[in-house]
């Protein structure tokens, strides 16, 4: 009598699992997929090893002058050359601690707010908006404090982009608050209308066009006398435009406050100002911070749209630099630094965004 | 019983400066006030200020010779055109500009915003790749790039890229055969015009007919076969009146053909690739908003995949695509205004930069130039909500 034995369970077959499972499931599931396969590989061979031969393998690092570069990689000679410009523009080099004190205190006065512990956060976050930019213009220009005058056509170079960048965004939010509650008062059509053609036709005007008309008009609008430098004027002309697209985006944030936050508001007794400083505007601004950050990262793309009003912020730096005759003929290097920085600012930015988006979307 | 006072039990008016309704108007007038006193404010301060620097006032100066030349114009125009001309001849430069911006970076970003989703795994890391590297760089820093960077590096005429001996491209630009219409060619058109017609009627008439008796009718080919094979019998019949001039090398350019300026080229390209990235977002997005349980259901309705795709999956997906694509054509339009800065003779750069730098009018130039922008995004935007009252979903 033989007994039936169950012999021992057959592995699954070689083409189902492992490295050759993993590549017939996402590679080569059909004859379709298998040629983009090849085709995307050949693209990718004749643009990435080129690219990282150019970039890293056959550079040419170090060295002072142009003709340290003798291999025919990239020559970020160019670059390393010409950082300190990069970074600070035409801030003359004996006073450039100012500019990193500024930004070295701002950073540390902003970890706080990364903390979940932190006790003080809106008073800190407060004193950054509110105070700090002026402490931090009056240690640039230096006039207030008593040290050596550093006129605003000196400064540039990335440092330029962030104030730009920073200040437009910073100066935007009230306005954009301001702009975002009116378009949302329907018991007052006129205060109403007023804002919804104010945010309007700045939404409807490119960036450009803004700032040729703060740097030709803005002189025109002012009374005798009165005179604001380049800067100014294109930060007036940044705010102005930025505030438009911060009320667009806090108006999203309001809208989406469950209409029994307003009423439980109202059966409270609370005032307009009153229902809305301690019940909306708490809540609205914790949703739309996603939305000013990406605000905030379109604002630093088109910062760079300022040099073609003469201000050197970075990439007006490296335009400049270009021009410069003993280093014709290295854009490419130029660029390839510029755009990574300005990537590595965009995307972290990014990154951030999306996780305060994740960690508020709690799933309801 | 009679003298009891006659006492009203509904609460009394509110004191007036606690009626909201009053509050209301007293601050909207103040307001309003505020505004238009401002408005006087710089309006006087302009009209002063124009006075002392003598800058000239009104619109007279679009009727005076401009007196320079533009490198491109649709229309035609010389030195001895009107600043008037310039203005139509920057806008529709910034139109062009615009509509090949508009094109290229739609199927840009339809490819790439499918690719990012597809199973393909390698597929779907290069369109990941390309969109998060490209849409995290300013637009104007890839104008530069592929303008000083690639554009004015490639190769002189004489060595240029050719395809086939037909196009070719170098620094001067991008050179291509034009195509050169000779009698009867209207007929070709007319022939066109016919087949647009006959395909909208039948299109609707096989809608009706299979919403009546569900008959399917194969709409797609037979329309395919109208647009093509009408305009081919005509071009045929009227003895294939359209030949091709080709660019030629003649000296140190070529001569003949259609030639694109290489600011023209890079400024599109850039677009595009800028551009693409954000629609491949919004694609990835209406995609992935239809929900899982639709393509089940066609599939348990035993759709295969080509009408699963055309019947359930696209109408919906559209839905949530199109309004933040007709946002991004805006930016398009806005965006193709960075041609000033590298010479593209647009709107910008050609009125409300040498008009204005030759006549002086600031305030009407700019106000001119901004009119323009503003007009094409009202304009949008009120397509917009007619189509968003249109496609709004109807529930029951």
């Amino acid at each position: 009598m033989s007994t039936f034995e169950r012999g021992p369970d057959l592995p699954p077959p070689v083409t189902q699992v492992g490295v050759i499972g993993w590549l017939r499931r996402n590679l080569f599931s059909s004859w379709l997929y298998s040629f983009l396969t090849l085709l995307a590989l050949y693209l990718v061979w004749i643009v990435v090893p080129p690219v990282i031969n150019w970039a890293l393998l056959d550079a040419s690092w170090s060295g002072t002058a142009r003709e340290d570069c003798t291999s025919d990689g990239a020559c970020w000679v160019f670059v390393s050359v010409r950082f300190n410009q990069f970074m600070y523009g035409f801030y003359p080099e004996a006073q450039q601690w100012r500019v990193n004190i500024i930004y070295g205190t701002l950073f540390l006065l902003m970890t706080p707010l990364f903390l979940k512990a932190f006790p003080w956060k809106t008073a800190l976050g407060g004193f950054i908006i509110f105070v700090y930019p002026f402490i931090a213009y009056g240690l640039l220009d230096g006039a207030w404090f008593g040290l050596e005058v550093v006129e605003t056509t000196r400064w540039g170079g990335l440092s330029l982009t962030l104030i730009l960048a920073g200040v437009g965004c910073v100066a935007a939010l009230p306005l954009g608050i301001i702009l975002a509650l009116g378009r949302r008062a329907t018991d007052m059509p006129a205060a109403k209308s007023l804002c919804v053609i104010f945010i309007e036709f700045w939404r409807g005007v490119p960036l450009i066009t803004v700032l040729f008309m703060s740097s030709v008009m803005l002189p025109l609008f002012l009374p005798e006398g009165v005179q604001f430098d380049k800067l100014m004027r294109a930060l007036i002309g940044i705010t102005l435009f930025q505030s438009a697209y911060m009320a667009e985006v806090i108006r999203g944030g309001l809208q989406a406050i469950p209409k029994g936050q307003y009423e439980a508001a109202d059966a409270l007794g609370l005032g307009y100002w009153k229902k809305t400083g301690l019940i909306v505007l708490p809540q609205a601004m914790k949703i739309v911070i996603p939305g000013i950050v990406n605000t905030f990262i379109a604002l630093i793309k088109d910062t760079t749209l300022v040099l073609i009003i003469g201000l050197f912020e970075l990439l007006g730096m490296i335009q400049n630099a270009l021009n410069d005759p003993n280093w014709l003929g290295y854009a490419t290097e130029g660029y390839a630094f510029t755009a990574l920085t300005f990537w590595i600012i965009c995307f972290s930015l990014s990154r951030y965004s999306m996780r305060i988006e994740r960690k508020l979307h709690t799933g309801h | 019983m009679s003298d009891l006072p006659n006492v009203s039990h509904t609460p009394g008016k509110p004191a007036p400066w606690n009626d909201p309704k009053i509050r209301a108007l007293v601050f909207q007038a103040l307001l309003i006030g505020v505004v238009v006193t401002f408005g006087l404010y710089l309006i006087n301060n302009t009209l002063h200020n124009m006075e002392q620097r003598g800058i000239s006032t009104g619109f007279g100066f679009l009727d005076n010779t401009a007196g320079f030349g533009v490198t491109q114009s649709l229309i035609e125009y010389d030195e001895t055109y009107t600043y008037g001309r310039t203005f139509f001849v920057g806008l529709l430069n910034t139109l062009l500009v615009a509509v090949l911006g508009i094109i290229s970076a739609t199927l840009l970003g339809f490819v790439m915003g499918v690719a990012r989703l597809s199973r393909n795994w390698l597929i779907a890391r290069i369109a990941t790749v390309y969109i998060e590297i490209f849409r995290n760089i300013p637009l104007l820093l890839q104008i530069f790039f592929w303008y000083f960077a690639v554009g004015l590096n490639l190769p002189r005429p004489k060595q240029s890229f050719a395809l086939g001996e037909t196009i070719f491209l170098n620094n001067r630009g991008l050179f291509i055969p034009r195509p050169i219409t000779e009698d009867g060619f209207g007929l070709v058109i007319g022939a066109f015009v016919v087949a647009i017609i006959a395909v909208i009627v039948i299109a609707r008439w096989a809608h009706r007919r299979q919403d009546a008796t569900g008959q399917p009718f194969h709409t797609v080919w037979v329309s395919l076969a109208l647009l093509v094979g009408l305009p081919g019998l005509a071009f045929l019949a009227a003895g294939a009146p359209l030949t091709w001039e080709m660019p030629e090398l003649r000296g140190f350019n070529f001569r003949g053909g259609l030639s694109v300026l290489p600011e023209l080229f890079s400024l599109t390209l850039a677009l595009a690739v800028y551009t693409g990235t954000f629609i491949a977002e919004t694609v990835r997005a209406g995609i992935q908003s239809v929900s899982h349980g639709q393509t089940e259901a066609a599939r348990a309705l035993g759709l295969r995949e080509a009408p699963m795709l055309q019947l359930i999956i696209i109408p919906q997906a559209m839905r949530v695509i199109i309004p933040p694509l007709t946002s991004q054509y805006l930016n398009v339009v806005k965006n193709s205004s960075l041609a000033a800065a590298i010479g593209y003779p647009d709107l910008v750069a050609v009125f409300a930069g040498t008009t204005l730098n030759q006549t002086g009018p600031a305030v009407e130039i700019i106000a001119m130039t901004m009119a323009v922008y503003l007009t094409f995004s009202l304009s949008i935007s009120l397509l917009m909500n007619w189509y968003n009252a249109k496609m709004m979903l109807r529930e029951r």
